[in-house]
């Protein structure tokens, strides 16, 4: 049986290999997928559209804002199905958020406590940086969120899970996850309602300031801001499902104890 | 030679990919640890973002970030011009960017979120294999399909 596995894997290696011979050398400015139209669109021309220097971000929430959108859903259905699978959170259960009784917060480490409590902020502080600043730097909602989350599961690990899941409560890990898929989609069926179509957010420019006299159209401002409000909308999901993740596999659903 | 340097030394980063793609690959078939098949499973995703991520690379060329200062105005576009062959070259001196000295933008994008959806569904992955341990109390799979096997007969 493993040997009939290691004459598959191998096999589907060898015509892999014999296919990458035909495929564009390491840094081909000519290769098929540098050549097509659409990349050179978008590099060209998503700064005049949608007036936002990153482009990543721009194909991300503007351009392929639509499978963006339901890339926000897989992850909220992931957070959904971790929770149904490893059991239903017991809410209403006051027991069940108490510190463990073998260590009480006070019998950790003091210096991992407070070194945490130094760098928590900070941490927290970069993850919003690094969401509203993707426009004009390597970012966006999916890092933010993921450092966000990042920052709840240190503190999970430098005191207990109970007293992280005091300050975030099983149902608002939910509910936060649920809000940004709102944020998204809501942004995108606004657009709908202003007679455009879905997440095409220069719609919105109705909503903006007059703009000043030479400044950048306000149609195209109104790009660069709906991303803003998207990428929000995608750091709470991203970042409430990565803290559910946590606790649920770290206490095998009973969200007790923990690391 | 011509043969060895055409297939080994000017594409060596697609055999990273192959193998690291056989290595998660065998890993999923042939291991009988549902946690090990799962870790097959990361590495043969990683080989794929890696390789994603490489069909954008271009010589020469930068992150896909248009080179900006503040805004745009006339007055910084000609700064733009002026510096253009220190900063290879993003802005040409009629303010146009300039395809080449940019990455693909495209397989970023579609590899970011396939990061984060690997994560969810490595998450899910390791939710199912927590509930199967403590159904059956094991996780490799040939005890499984025993333990299956006896309860139902």
């Amino acid at each position: 049986m493993k040997g009939l596995a290691f004459i598959a894997v191998l096999a589907t290696g060898a015509l892999l290999l014999f296919a990458a011979s035909d495929f564009p050398a390491w840094g081909d400015k000519d290769s098929p997928a540098s050549r097509h139209e659409i990349s050179r669109h978008y590099i060209t021309q998503s700064m005049p559209e949608t007036s936002v220097p990153n482009m990543v971000t721009a194909v991300l929430a503007d351009y392929r804002g639509y499978d963006t959108m339901f890339e926000t859903v897989v992850i909220f259905t992931a957070g959904i199905a971790i929770i149904g699978i490893l059991g239903v959170a017991r809410f209403t259960d006051r027991e069940s958020l108490e510190p463990r009784a073998e260590t009480e917060p006070g019998d950790r480490d003091m210096i991992v406590i407070n070194t945490c409590r130094l760098l928590i902020p900070i941490m927290q502080m970069f993850a919003l940086y690094v969401v509203a600043h993707g426009h004009h730097s390597p970012g966006g909602g999916f890092q933010g969120g993921v450092i966000l989350g990042a920052s709840f599961i240190l503190w999970a690990i430098a005191r207990d899970l109970p007293t992280a899941l005091r300050g975030i409560k099983p149902r608002r890990i939910v509910f936060l996850a649920a809000l940004g898929v709102v944020i998204y989609a809501g942004t995108g069926a606004l657009c709908l309602a202003m007679d455009a179509r879905l997440l095409d957010y220069s719609a919105l420019h109705v909503f903006l300031p007059p703009e000043a006299p030479g400044a950048v159209p306000n149609e195209i401002m109104a790009r660069s801001h709906g991303m803003l409000i998207v990428e929000v909308g995608v750091a709470f999901t991203v970042s409430a499902i990565m803290f559910g993740i946590y606790t649920y596999l770290s206490t095998m659903g009973r969200l007790k104890g923990g690391l | 030679m011509d043969f060895l340097h055409d297939i080994l030394i000017a594409r060596l980063n697609y055999w990273i990919y192959v193998i690291l793609m056989m290595i998660g690959l065998h890993a999923m078939i042939a291991k009988n640890n549902l946690i090990k098949k799962l870790i097959g499973m990361s590495i043969f995703q990683t080989a794929i973002i890696l390789f994603f991520v490489s069909v954008g690379v271009k010589d020469g060329g930068t992150i896909p970030i248009v080179s900006h200062h503040g805004h745009d105005d006339a007055h910084a576009e000609t700064a733009h011009a002026d510096d253009a062959g220190e900063a290879a070259g993003h802005v040409d001196g009629h303010g146009e960017i300039d395809p080449d000295a940019h990455d693909n933008p495209l397989p970023h994008v579609l590899m970011l979120t396939a990061i984060v959806v690997g994560v969810a569904t490595l998450g899910v992955g390791l939710a199912v294999s927590q509930k199967i341990y403590r159904e059956y109390g094991t996780l490799e799979e040939n005890e499984l399909l025993e333990k299956i096997r006896s309860t139902d007969g």
